[in-house]
């Protein structure tokens, strides 16, 4: 009876010594959720989700603080991922989310522009190059089209540009044909 | 002869390939006007190197290559440059790209040409005068020979030369074989000189007999071990994997070069090419062009790059009938968007489509899963599967199916008894992969910047408020050692320290200025009244009684005040 209860115990203290070893090795840092939802986010980092960029609306959205209908640049495309991802109910844009737009690139004008830096401070990805009272560029390769650098323009040199289809970006379209019709 | 091989399915369609074949390659006249896209090979645009209204000589460099895979573009005759701008091109979306516009003066005058000895050269000189020559595969798919003969980590054992033109309609390699054989034997000598291979395998389709022949004769002539293969007749055998495999027995795998099996495969016309840049300095400004279909006289000509398709079509005798124009065969090729766009240097064949000779597909009807395309598919895939997968956009299946083991040769389609157009779907679904990938790429950037962006502001506020409370801790430091010093002073200070030698000499020199002061007189003192006198009398006093008061009623100075 004594043996068999030191054995148990015995067992117990191992398997528990080993679950507790391997709880703290092999411990996953932050929450690998976050990081799912942050790869379906199209990384505009622009806001109009009412977060500071994308990764914060995925803590949000993973912690259930935020809808996954948020995101206008990932188009409702994204939202279906995240509703795959989650196990949720697709849910459409709508309410206080704007509407998706095409993609575009911002441009300045350099004629009007007048060097006050305050786009190149408000760009999340730094995609804008220039110096105090220097002209200002975008790289438009860099660039994501989050807006954030038209508003605090204050001579309003800054426009969207959209991004054509040309031969580089051109893409085969899905198949349309005539079908038989049965008689 | 070593024993052939075979690869897996393919299919019979008609060739019709005796049309073209019964007049010599003819020299198309210069055109008026030639439209030169410089985005004629896979990988970067060529730069221009032109401006509008320069004048050029024909095999002029007028697009420079850009960095890593790219190719040159050059005047494919003597002119001037009258437009560099956005033109439509020989493309499937019928979309413009950047062409120069250039009008012939009709000297068709060749700028200084400079051959060279390959043999005593470097591989590297001669990758570079191919690459400066523009030389790109000209069976179609117009990578930049150059990077193929660079003889890597693999060793290449084997060069097969590509004649088999296994496409219905195209005769261009079959007449260039037929007529230049001597020339495409030197170029493969050029290649496995570069490449340092052992032998030459030239694989020809069995239906040319002519072209066999001919090229046979030519090998003969060399020194190398260059042997001219006749293969079965079977589409698409001219595919370069379906080649390899029927020459030498390997098989390619997916996503595995030929060259890490040992092989390099190019077509016999790169190899003409290549002869023509390396021994006479030629860049590739001409090709040998198919014009067939609804023409009077289908034919091959041999036609400067950048001739519109028109002026091609009009030499052989365009029928009225005409409602279409494919760039390469009937079953790969891709219609034109119109008879503007240019030859260019992927353009082995031009058909003037007709309804006879091409009737509207009967409708298509649903897939019934009869496995027929999967029997014929020469890259053993399961293409009604993958057709599924693409209809459904389940890209990730596809993928999982080898999707990009496809070579789009649409034995698949040409089988289909529910006349599915099949390879338009694995189009699609490949353009989508690639730019869902391409997109994946661009957001993964972002992400990087935008999270280094944080970072960097975090950094630099850390850096401010560190600077900042040094800069304090500093202040605060000062102060407490200044009090020290002063407390420490004021310790010492109840004896008058003994003097320094300075501060004798500072005394010394106080002295002497007392003196020199006294010593001075004033101006004014002569002839005074009585009333000056007695007031500077009584001011006298008033001093000596002040110095007295500073003298006796005061303690001696101890030096300093405490805050000072």
């Amino acid at each position: 009876m004594l043996s068999a209860l030191l054995v148990m115990s015995g067992i117990a203290i191992v398997l528990g010594a080993v679950l507790g070893f391997a709880a703290i090795k092999f411990r996953v840092e932050g929450n690998p959720l976050v990081e799912k939802i942050d790869a379906i986010l199209p990384q505009t980092q622009c806001g109009q989700c009412n977060y500071p960029g994308c990764k914060p609306y995925a803590t949000a959205i993973a912690a259930g603080e935020a809808d996954i209908n948020r995101c206008p640049p990932g188009g409702e495309e994204g939202i279906q991922k995240l509703a795959d991802l989650l196990g949720v109910e697709f849910k459409p844009f709508g309410g206080e989310t704007n509407a998706p737009k095409p993609k575009s690139v911002a441009f300045i004008d350099e004629n009007t522009c007048i060097g006050c830096t305050l786009c190149i401070q408000a760009c999340p990805v730094d995609a804008i190059t220039g110096a105090a009272k220097q002209m200002h560029t975008i790289i438009s390769q860099e660039c994501t089209g989050c807006e954030l650098c038209l508003a605090p323009c204050p001579v309003d040199c800054i426009s969207m540009e959209l991004i054509e289809e040309n031969i580089s970006n051109w893409k085969w379209k899905y198949p349309v044909y005539a079908l038989k019709v049965a008689k | 002869m070593s024993m052939l091989h075979k690869f897996h399915g393919g299919v019979h369609p008609p060739t019709h390939k005796e049309q073209s074949t019964r007049t010599a390659i003819a020299t198309l006249p210069i055109p008026a006007k030639l439209v030169i896209p410089f985005h004629q090979h896979v990988g970067n645009i060529a730069k221009p190197l032109v401006q509008v209204g320069d004048y050029v000589l024909k095999g002029q460099l007028i697009g420079m290559p850009e960095d890593g895979i790219s190719s040159a573009i050059h005047a494919s005759t003597s002119g001037t440059i009258s437009e560099i701008g956005m033109q439509v091109v020989a493309h499937a979306s019928g979309l413009p790209d950047l062409c120069a516009t250039l009008l012939p003066d009709g000297k068709d005058e060749w700028i200084p040409k400079t051959g060279m000895d390959f043999r005593s050269a470097a591989a590297a000189d001669v990758r570079q005068v191919l690459r400066l020559a523009g030389v790109v595969g000209l069976g179609g798919a117009v990578f930049p020979s150059d990077l193929k003969l660079r003889a890597g980590k693999h060793k290449v054992k084997t060069l097969v030369l590509n004649g088999a033109e296994c496409e219905p309609y195209i005769t261009c390699d079959d007449m260039l074989m037929r007529e230049r054989a001597d020339e495409i034997i030197k170029g493969a000598e050029i290649m496995r000189w570069a490449l340092e291979a052992e032998q030459v395998l030239v694989g020809i389709e069995d239906n040319k007999p002519q072209a066999i022949a001919a090229m046979e004769q030519a090998a003969l002539a060399s020194t190398d071990d260059i042997k001219v293969v006749a293969v079965p007749t079977l589409y698409p055998g001219g595919g370069a994997k379906q080649l390899i495999r029927v020459l030498t027995g390997i098989e390619v795998a997916a996503g595995v070069r030929s060259t890490e099996k040992g092989v390099q495969c190019f077509n016999v016309a790169t190899a003409q090419a290549i002869y023509r840049a390396v021994q006479f300095g030629e860049p590739l400004v001409s090709r040998i062009v198919t014009i067939t279909g609804n023409v009077r006289e289908p034919q091959n000509l041999e036609v400067l790059i950048g001739t519109t398709v028109q002026d091609v079509v009009d030499y052989a005798g365009s029928l009225p009938d005409t409602d279409g124009y494919i760039m390469g065969g009937p079953m790969m090729g891709l219609p034109l968007p119109g008879a503007t766009v240019s030859i260019v240097k992927a353009a082995n064949c031009i058909i003037a489509s007709s309804p006879k000779i091409f009737p509207a597909p009967p409708p298509a009807m649903p897939c019934i899963r009869c496995t027929r395309c999967a029997e014929v598919c020469p890259a053993e895939l399961q293409p009604q599967d993958l057709y599924w997968f693409a209809k459904s956009k389940e890209f990730g299946k596809a993928q999982e199916f080898s999707l990009f083991d496809c070579i789009e040769c649409g034995a698949c389609s040409y089988v289909c008894p529910s006349h599915i157009p099949l390879v338009q779907y694995y189009r699609f679904a490949k353009s989508e992969i690639w730019s869902r990938e391409s997109e994946k790429n661009s957001a993964d950037a972002a992400r990087d910047r935008f999270e280094f962006r944080e970072y960097r502001i975090e950094r630099e506020k850390q850096e401010k408020a560190e600077k900042l409370a040094a800069k304090e801790k500093a202040a605060a430091e000062a102060k407490l050692a200044a009090a020290k010093l002063a407390e420490a002073q004021a310790a010492t200070s109840v004896t008058p320290p003994p003097m320094t030698e300075a501060q004798a000499k500072i005394q010394a020199a106080i002295e002497q200025a007392k003196l020199q002061a006294a010593a001075v007189k004033p101006k004014n003192t002569e002839q005074l009244t009585p009333q000056q006198l007695a007031e500077i009398a009584e001011i006298e006093a008033r001093r000596a009684h002040i110095h007295e008061l500073a003298s006796t009623d005061t303690e001696p100075p101890n030096g300093h005040d405490k805050n000072q």
